[in-house]
């Protein structure tokens, strides 16, 4: 049984790396006594400052396909609730939940002494951690605050030396999406002695309008406003932004992930690009603390299987694995390859190869195979109306007799289609969008050519280098 | 002839066939119009005979414009709204889909075309007319079936004169009078013509069942389209066949859709085991019939019903009589009837399908509804000068509808022999595409 307990940014200690984020999900020390029995390692307790007042309502989300929450935005502000009711009930928490790990998210005016005095009575009330909301995208970054400290190098790099002038605990700093190179923000951290970083934060986002009423969501009184968008759709820019300051030596800092984490999965993928702990919020305002179970019990039957004792011993092996473009081999070749046997005949290849990559996967089976460019070809159109010239009729047991099977294969010969190796360029759309698992694989064509990558093709002359190096 | 401005529906009715299959909710149909892969040249579309665009109108569900749907799937079929209801989707799109191949349950194409047709009605909208020039031939269809709705409807998109003839009180043919209520309603039948002669097509009231009626229609149209479909049905031969208790199934379906009660009958034999005898079956079991019965001279394995309209019937309590064939009507000293007398049946060593001489026996009923088929229109269509006929059946050119007379096209059950709904409407509109380019070359001929 793996061991998942963690000891993060030098010192926060937790039964496991899942935490809640910073959110409604930590709201009150009852909601997270509650998320502790249900297995959470720790929790960001909701960003305490000056109470705030807010609006009603505050989230709207994104369904895609059937499937509800694929996004969520918020435009909910800090907690609304005093400064001494959250520290109380953080010394109460503690006291009766010693070993989950409990960091105050904090956010207060750009003053020393008020950071000065938040962080010595959030300490006193007996917080494990301190984590920096430099990233809130919405309200009160108008006042100053949130990403408004996040996005200026200079204020992030003061107030997290402020408030590493006094903390005794970890320092976290939370770091926004919403600005050109999130490492430049985590280089600021840094430089002021930041013990860890939380990334990211959410993004600034509008996520429809009612084509009734022509407002955006989420509507208050008849207006919205840009609100903070996470969940799933996101985790593709939180994966990319956590490797960017990881991967960078003036940035990286113990890490905890943060943005789209539902299950297991995607923690595993945040620890294998070199965060220590993750944290969760949209997944668990979905579908309850109770999560946290899976992904606890998902994690240690994986890490058992892959012979991981702890989460240390795979933690940023993916990290070596990113590279710039410049060094991928331009001399590696790989091409689509269709399961026959799997094909169910849905064609959804065929015309995402002809209509949006590259015209070599054909419906020519039993026609006669043809290899070659376009103009050899049929185009989708003639297969379409072919069809809907064709005479059907509803089969009548007693008027037309049983046809006999149409082939080797349980899809019909002529919908299963067929890939023109000579054209294709390995791009990985067919295997993209087949609905049947492993029907399409991808499959290496040795080329005989030795590695190669662009940066060494314009090192060696043969091309001229198109592109000037940037660097920040 | 005029629509009825409304049809009353018979509540007692209502009550007593319910919806066989619940409609789908607008959520419902979200999430099952996303499940649909959206198969390139799909195989659903290929399969149905009227070829609607059916990945096309479900990611219209998906993506919110109903109006969209409804008009898409109108495109290719004006009777969809009860095609929706009575086509045997499983041995055709749904049969095809490819959800098949993948274990999983096919997309509920069926359903999800009723929920955007009901949606178009529901919006009061109409079927959006094409802009065409107006034109002035003249096209008569005989017969107010689906085969004559579909290829007037499709003349009269094009912009010519179109006029349906029809001899009973009511146009719609077999979708008016003869599916079974639970599957469409006679008042949906006629919700979805009434959408037709919105378009302006003309329906008169009158039987063109004389050698002097073609010979005037011949006069006042420029072609016709035979729509008639298939005569009455088969009577049943026996001693006794023409007692008041013994009504054919098509008779007997017609009545109780128009509200005729079933008066004092307790136990029904139906004879016959296609889709109609189901029908009338089922029918006889919710009019209150205690036993029905249907008594089939072969076994389970040769009925011509569908599977699924087997199952249906076994679900609604309808016991099967196997290998029987009935010899007489019994009639009782009162004068009603009373039983049917019955032998067993067995094959001979050439196959042939022969009545035992072993004792007779006789079933208890007090009606008995045979559901042997309909006979081809062979007097109807001997009058017919010139018109190849084979079998019963009106011979013509697949795909124009053309007959061996070039004044003549013809389409539905009087040329397939009696199929679907659908096939029907295919038939009609592909011969309204024949008649279309058969009238522009005359014109071509005219000019040239």
């Amino acid at each position: 049984m793996a061991d998942l307990t963690t000891n993060f940014a030098g010192g926060i200690r937790c039964p496991n790396p899942f935490w809640l984020a910073s959110a409604p999900p930590t709201n009150c020390g009852e909601q997270i006594m509650r998320a502790f029995d249900a297995g959470w390692g720790g929790a960001v307790w909701k960003t305490i400052g000056e109470p705030i007042t807010n609006v009603s309502s505050r989230y709207s989300s994104i369904d895609w396909a059937g499937q509800r929450m694929m996004g969520l935005n918020n435009i909910e502000l800090i907690s609304d609730r005093p400064i001494e009711v959250n520290l109380r009930e953080i010394t109460e928490v503690k006291k009766r939940y010693p070993k989950h790990a409990v960091v105050a998210s904090l956010m207060v005016e750009t003053k020393r002494e008020a950071w000065h005095d938040i962080v010595a009575r959030t300490e006193d009330a007996g917080a494990d951690g301190l984590e920096l909301n430099f990233g809130c995208p919405h309200g009160m970054s108008e006042r100053g605050m949130g990403s408004a400290v996040g996005q200026d190098p200079v204020y992030a790099q003061m107030i997290t030396e402020w408030v590493k002038e006094r903390a005794r605990t970890p320092v976290l700093v939370k770091l926004t999406p919403n600005i050109t190179d999130i490492r430049v923000a985590a280089r600021a951290a840094k430089r002021a002695g930041a013990d860890g970083l939380s990334a990211i934060n959410t993004i600034n986002s509008i996520t429809g309008i009612d084509l009734d009423t022509f407002e955006p969501r989420p509507m208050v009184d008849g207006k919205s406003s840009h609100g903070g968008y996470c969940g799933p759709a996101v985790k593709p820019i939180a994966l990319n932004m956590v490797q960017q300051v990881m991967a960078d030596e003036m940035s990286a800092l113990p890490m905890s992930g943060i943005g789209g984490i539902g299950n297991w999965r995607d923690a595993a993928e945040f620890f294998l690009l070199g965060a220590g702990t993750v944290q969760v919020c949209t997944a668990a305002m979905h579908y309850g603390y109770r999560i946290v179970e899976d992904m606890i019990d998902g994690l240690s039957n994986w890490m058992d299987e892959k012979g991981f004792a702890t989460i240390e011993d795979f933690r940023g092996l993916s990290l070596s694995k990113v590279t710039d473009w410049k060094h991928l081999n331009l001399n590696y070749k790989i091409v689509a390859h269709i399961n026959e046997s799997l094909c169910i005949g849905c064609d959804l290849c065929h015309i995402a190869c002809w209509d949006g990559a590259h015209q070599c996967i054909h419906l020519d089976r039993v026609d006669g195979v043809r290899d070659g460019h376009v103009e050899v070809h049929d185009p989708p159109s003639v297969f379409e109306a072919r069809s809907r010239a064709r005479i059907a009729v509803t089969p009548i047991p007693k008027l037309d007799p049983p046809t006999n099977g149409h082939g080797p294969f349980t899809a019909p010969l002529e919908r299963i289609p067929r890939v023109d190796e000579t054209e294709c360029v390995g791009c990985n759309l067919c295997s993209l969008v087949c609905p049947v698992e492993g029907c399409i694989t991808m499959e290496e064509r040795p080329t005989g050519l030795a590695p190669q990558s662009w940066d060494e093709r314009v090192k060696t002359g043969l091309v001229a280098s198109g592109a000037v190096e940037e660097s920040i | 002839m005029a629509l009825p401005d409304r049809f009353e529906e018979n509540a007692d009715i209502a009550r007593r066939f319910p919806d066989l299959h619940p409609a789908l909710g607008p959520q419902q149909a979200v999430v099952e119009s996303n499940r649909c892969l959206n198969c390139f040249d799909a195989p659903c579309t290929a399969a149905c005979p009227t070829h609607i665009d059916v990945p096309g109108f479900i990611k219209k569900i998906a993506s919110g414009n109903l109006r969209g749907s409804a008009t898409r799937i109108l495109e290719a079929n004006v009777l969809a709204a009860s095609c929706s209801r009575v086509c045997p989707v499983e041995v055709l799109c749904e049969g095809a889909c490819v959800m098949h191949h993948y274990n999983r349950k096919p997309i509920e194409i069926g359903r999800l075309q009723r929920f955007a047709m009901e949606s178009f009605y529901a919006s009061g909208a109409a079927i959006p007319k094409r802009n065409v020039p107006e034109r002035s031939e003249k096209i008569a269809c005989i017969g107010a079936g689906p085969a004559s709705l579909a290829c007037a409807a499709e003349l009269k998109q094009q912009g010519f004169q179109v006029t349906v003839f029809e001899r009973r009180a009511l146009p719609g043919g077999l979708n008016t009078y003869g599916v079974a209520e639970y599957k469409l309603r006679t008042a949906d039948s006629l919700r979805e013509i009434e959408m037709i002669r919105e378009l302006g097509v003309e329906f008169r009231a009158a039987e063109v069942a004389d050698e002097a009626a073609l010979v005037k229609l011949e006069r006042e149209f420029d072609l016709i389209f035979l729509g008639v479909g298939l005569g009455a049905m088969h009577k049943l031969d026996l001693p006794g066949g023409d007692h008041a208790g013994v009504v054919d199934a098509l008779e007997f379906i017609a009545s109780y859709k128009l509200g005729e009660p079933l008066p004092g009958v307790n136990s029904v034999v139906v004879i016959g085991a296609g889709n109609t005898a189901i029908d009338a079956a089922v029918a006889a079991k919710r009019l209150g019939a205690e036993e029905v019965k249907i008594l089939y001279r072969r076994d389970a394995r040769n009925i011509s019903a569908f599977g699924f309209e087997f199952e249906h019937a076994k679900q609604e309590g309808v016991e099967f009589i196997w290998r029987t064939q009935p010899k007489a009507v019994s009639i009782g000293p009162d004068g009603k009837l009373h039983s049917l007398l019955c032998v067993h049946t067995e094959l001979n060593e050439v196959g042939e399908l022969m009545g035992t001489e072993d004792a007779e026996f006789t079933v208890r009923c007090d009606m008995v509804i045979p559901a042997i088929g309909q006979s081809p229109l062979i007097e109807f269509l001997a009058k017919l000068r010139g018109l190849a006929v084979e079998r019963g059946r009106i011979v013509i050119e697949r795909a124009t509808g053309a007959t061996s007379n070039a004044r003549y096209f013809a389409g539905g059950d009087c040329v397939n022999g009696g199929r679907e709904v659908v096939d029907a409407v295919a038939d009609g509109k592909r011969a309204a595409l024949g008649i279309v380019t058969s009238l522009a070359s005359r014109t071509a001929v005219l000019r040239g």
